[in-house]
């Protein structure tokens, strides 16, 4: 493999970002910044569709690998993909044209420096998911908090400098001490190349301590409860393309994260820690599905249920078990697509009426049928009912559960039937009752682009919710490897 | 006379200072050339250094009371560039200020020579004699703007409590040859005796007076205040270049005779770092002037720096010189934005004057967000490297609990970058400032900016040239 695809991928969004930066002057028609930015992300997107066509599903070797000197006789660029990772991508690669459509109606001041941060993040977001070098990993993954600060605090609502502050800080904070980890990897055996640390493994003696720094990191950025605080915040202020990259892509990179470096370098650390995640996943689940319920706030809601949901991902990665962690991807591919897609209905209503309480909407169903339809495609889809991937990621994730812990599992039922309460609740009280508010009538039915971007979201998710096959043996070979891995390393402590 | 070829660079310098000075006396309005003849003199030694010394092995001169080595030569360059390029964009702001006077230059040159010969002092009282040198011409830099009080303020300020630092210093010199017979660096190495409490003492009131200079917490208090009386441009000079010298004189004063002590004095610089890059990080929240932010952000800095010396080993010491180019090349970026908010000939510093720059100044406000965002020490710019280095170095030597006591740091200091991030880019806008910059003023910035933002597809490049640096 010659031509350096995934590079490709990283460098390309960086590129049209670039273009975008040097035109901005010239050119007063938005469009054409729209345009090239739209053009930029497409082309993303169907060089990763090509990724994918030639992966090799068979093996769970790390594929398309570069590996470049980058500081000399210390850490090598090195990125490639496995099972785990190239799903990542795509979903990645998939959300941002559809996040640059959506800024249509959203974002009305400085587009251009709008579009430059998403592409920019896209970038980051690439960079991540492909990362086979603790530090290259690292290195994306805090450039992003810039990008998306900027997102949250140009183009947030009211209470968008707390907001950005408080993902900024909080998300540093956590990073930091993942960062003191990273050294202390190097130091300890040499290398911070991922394949390598895989063969050598981490003396049992550190690991503890270094799975407790990942996880502060990640645990921020899942989030987990009781750090989750700043992700209600964030979403409501940030603006809706921000809210889409947030949820679909921000969130999964610590779900990532713990795959690939908590499970893969530190398996007896996560034998001994496994109690602890069990416990914050389950009271993830509940209580801020709990909260969810009282949420008058439609985009805290969604932004709760997403705490919720991130829950049931750790909780699958943690029982270490195929299903688990293939429930797992499937349920974060399945939320990426889901929460972007409710964020957007969201921001549709709220580019209409200006208002994201649930109390100014009834009743709509009459007015913007449309709109209903795929609202509750999304709903159904985000309560796991069958048919749609939430239910998939779901049952296999619960499925595991029962294997291993049949308290947990019981209780992580539980929190479906709370998500379900609030899910259908909000759809009940927005879209059905008497048509109270008289302002309503005016609404207008989506229109083209907006269409598109849903039935673009709902397409796949109904999709991957009948037939999940495409996604199940992508992964299948990458986590039985892990997974074999993990247990000869427990074994043999 | 041996390799007097050597000392080559620091004989130019001081002939020049001599010839414009008589320059000055005699020919009447000489400022401009004065000022040019200066940039080229900085750049010239710059370039004698590099081709006379960089590459040559360690000599010593003068009965071994200078050394020549590649620290020196490499810090030496340093220095001469860095003050080459404040001389450079600071024309027009002292035109404004109506102190574009022959003395300017001159005294820049002459504490460039000051520290020139700080950095190659292998003796107490060479480096003693460097140290005086560069301090009296910085005293009179601070004044320089003497019709404002603030401007006389600083300088007297900066006087006392350096006069004061420089007493202690001597002090400790005095107890050091007292108790090994020697002020050469070399001589003192062989001939102390571990069991002595009175070389600590020695070590200790050195230290101090050297903490002064570099503004490390607990002797920092002057620098804030001096920072923001002085001229822009001096400041601009103080927030980097006397620190090069003076950490280049810790380096070798702990490095070559007191190695062997480095338990006694590595919990000295332990403290040093960790209170300076602490207090620099919380006590800017509150600050509303750009200057005064920025000096307790250079303490913080220093923190940074001084906690690579800590470590005690080669790599902590080249990581701290990384360290301090780094920060040189954002403090100059960050100085060249500070340089250009000028509106009807009156400059302003206060953090709300940059509310709403970038809808006014694109251009400016992004170079400076990619500024800040170094300085705070996000990847992938330039300052993360910095820091990463210094940590790489701090934890080789299991050293917990300075490394974790830093990261936090870095996000304490991160709120007050983002503050000034949030001014610039959330906040409504004011009146636009001018935009017709001098040349090397957008220079400077645009260098700057593209050096931070480029470094990492490069960064072998400054590795390799200072991991020649070999002290130990």
């Amino acid at each position: 493999m010659n031509f350096p695809i995934l590079s490709s991928l990283i460098l390309l969004p960086s590129i049209g970002a670039l273009f975008l930066f040097f035109t901005k002057s010239k050119s007063e028609n938005k469009i054409t910044a729209k345009y090239v930015a739209l053009f930029t992300s497409l082309v993303n997107f169907f060089l990763s569709i090509y990724l994918w066509f030639l992966f090799d599903q068979t093996t769970s070797a790390f594929q398309f690998v570069e590996d470049r000197i980058w500081i000399k006789g210390l850490i090598n660029y090195k990125v490639g993909v496995d099972g785990i990772s190239i799903l990542f991508i795509i979903l990645t690669t998939f959300i941002t044209p559809l996040c640059i459509i959506s800024v249509n109606n959203s974002v009305t001041k400085r587009l251009n420096e709008f579009l430059i941060a998403i592409l920019i993040m896209e970038t980051f977001m690439i960079g991540v998911f492909c990362s086979l070098d603790l530090v290259v990993f690292y290195l994306f993954f805090e450039a992003g908090l810039i990008p998306m600060f900027l997102i949250i605090g140009i183009w947030g609502g009211a209470r968008r400098v707390y907001s950005a502050f408080k993902f900024f800080l909080f998300t540093l904070l956590g990073s930091v001490l993942m960062l003191v980890a990273i050294i202390s990897i190097y130091w300890i055996t040499g290398t911070t190349d991922v394949v390598q640390l895989y063969e050598l493994g981490i003396d049992t003696k550190y690991q503890n301590l270094l799975w407790l720094a990942f996880f502060s990191s990640f645990a921020v950025k899942t989030p987990m409860w009781p750090v989750h605080t700043w992700l209600p915040d964030a979403h409501v202020e940030a603006p809706t393309a921000g809210s889409v990259l947030l949820a679909a892509i921000l969130l999964k990179m610590a779900g990532y994260g713990f795959i690939r470096f908590s499970l893969g370098l530190f398996p007896s650390a996560s034998e001994v820690f496994t109690p602890l995640i069990y416990t914050l996943s389950v009271i993830a689940i509940i209580f801020t599905s709990l909260i969810a319920l009282m949420q008058e706030d439609m985009k805290k809601l969604i932004a709760y249920s997403s705490v919720a949901h991130m829950g049931f991902v750790t909780l699958g990665i943690f029982t270490i078990q195929q299903q688990g962690i293939e429930g797992s991807i499937i349920q974060m591919i399945s939320h990426g697509l889901v929460s972007a897609a409710l964020f957007l209905c969201v921001g549709v209503v709220y580019d209409r009426m200006h208002s994201r309480l649930i109390a100014t909407y009834g009743g709509i169903v009459t007015v913007i049928p449309k709109y209903a339809i795929l609202f509750m495609v999304f709903t159904l889809a985000a309560l796991g009912l069958p048919g749609t991937s939430g239910f998939v990621g779901e049952f296999l994730i619960l499925m595991a559960a029962f294997k291993d812990n049949f308290l947990v599992a019981v209780l992580a039922s539980l929190g479906v039937i709370i998500g379900a309460a609030y899910m259908l609740w909000l759809y009940k009280r927005v879209i059905f009752g008497k048509l109270i508010n008289s302002e309503l009538k005016k609404m207008i039915d989506l229109n083209k682009s907006e269409a598109f971007t849903l039935t673009c979201l709902a397409i796949p998710t109904l999709y991957f919710g009948f037939y999940p096959e495409p996604l199940i043996n992508t992964i299948e070979v990458s986590i039985r490897d892990l997974i074999d891995t993990y247990n000869f390393s427990v074994a043999s402590k | 006379m041996n390799n007097i070829e050597l000392i080559f660079p620091e004989i130019f310098i001081s002939l020049s200072i001599m010839f414009l000075l008589i320059l000055g006396v005699f020919k009447k309005d000489s400022s401009k050339i004065i000022h040019n003849i200066s940039l080229l003199v900085l750049l010239i030694t710059a370039v004698i250094t590099f081709n006379e010394t960089l590459s040559i092995n360690p000599t010593t001169l003068f009965n071994e009371s200078i050394i020549i080595d590649y620290l020196s030569s490499f810090m030496k360059i340093i220095t001469l560039l860095a003050a080459f390029v404040v001389l450079l964009i600071s024309s027009n702001y002292l035109r404004t200020f109506k102190i574009f006077k022959i003395e300017y230059p001159i005294l820049i040159l002459s504490s460039v020579l000051g520290m020139m010969i700080m950095i190659s002092s292998n003796d107490l009282i060479v480096f003693y004699m460097g140290l005086e040198l560069q301090s009296l011409a910085l005293y009179v830099l601070a004044t320089f703007n003497r019709d404002q009080l603030k401007s006389s303020e600083a300088g007297l300020k900066y006087f006392v409590l350096s006069a004061l630092s420089s007493g202690l210093l001597l002090y400790g010199c005095s107890l050091i040859y007292g108790f090994t017979g020697s002020t050469n660096f070399n001589v003192i190495s062989t001939q102390f005796n571990t069991n002595e409490y009175a070389i600590t003492f020695g070590i200790v009131f050195i230290l101090v007076g050297l903490a002064f200079k570099i503004s490390a917490v607990p002797f920092h208090m002057w620098a804030p205040d001096v920072y923001e009386g002085s001229p822009t441009s001096v400041t601009l000079f103080f927030t980097m270049v006397p620190k090069i010298a003076a950490l280049t004189v810790f380096i070798r004063f702990l490095f070559v005779p007191f190695l062997n002590l480095i338990d006694q004095w590595q919990m000295i610089l332990v403290f040093l770092s960790i209170a300076s890059m602490l207090f620099g990080a919380i006590a800017a929240i509150g600050q509303k002037n750009l200057k005064r932010l920025i000096a307790y952000s250079s303490i913080s800095h220093i923190g940074y720096a001084l906690a690579g010396l800590a470590t005690g080993s080669n790599e902590g010491i080249q990581s701290s010189v990384i360290y301090m180019t780094i920060y040189i090349i954002m403090n100059l970026g960050f100085f060249s934005c500070l340089l250009m908010m000028k509106r009807n000939n009156i400059y302003y510093e206060q953090i709300d004057d940059l509310s709403g720059l970038s809808k006014n100044h694109p251009l400016l406000s992004i170079s400076l967000l990619i500024i800040l965002f170094s300085l705070a020490g996000i990847p992938p710019l330039a300052g993360f490297f910095a820091k990463f280095y210094i940590f790489k170095s701090v934890i080789e030597q299991s050293m917990y609990f300075l490394a974790i006591v830093g990261l936090l740091s870095t996000v304490v200091a991160a709120f007050y970058y983002l503050r000034i991030i949030k001014i610039m880019y959330f906040d409504e806008e004011k009146d636009s400032y001018d935009k017709d910059h001098n040349l090397w003023l957008k220079l400077s910035l645009t260098v700057s900016t593209i050096l931070i933002l480029m470094y990492f597809i490069f960064p072998s490049e400054l590795i390799d040239v200072v991991s020649k640096i070999n002290i130990i």
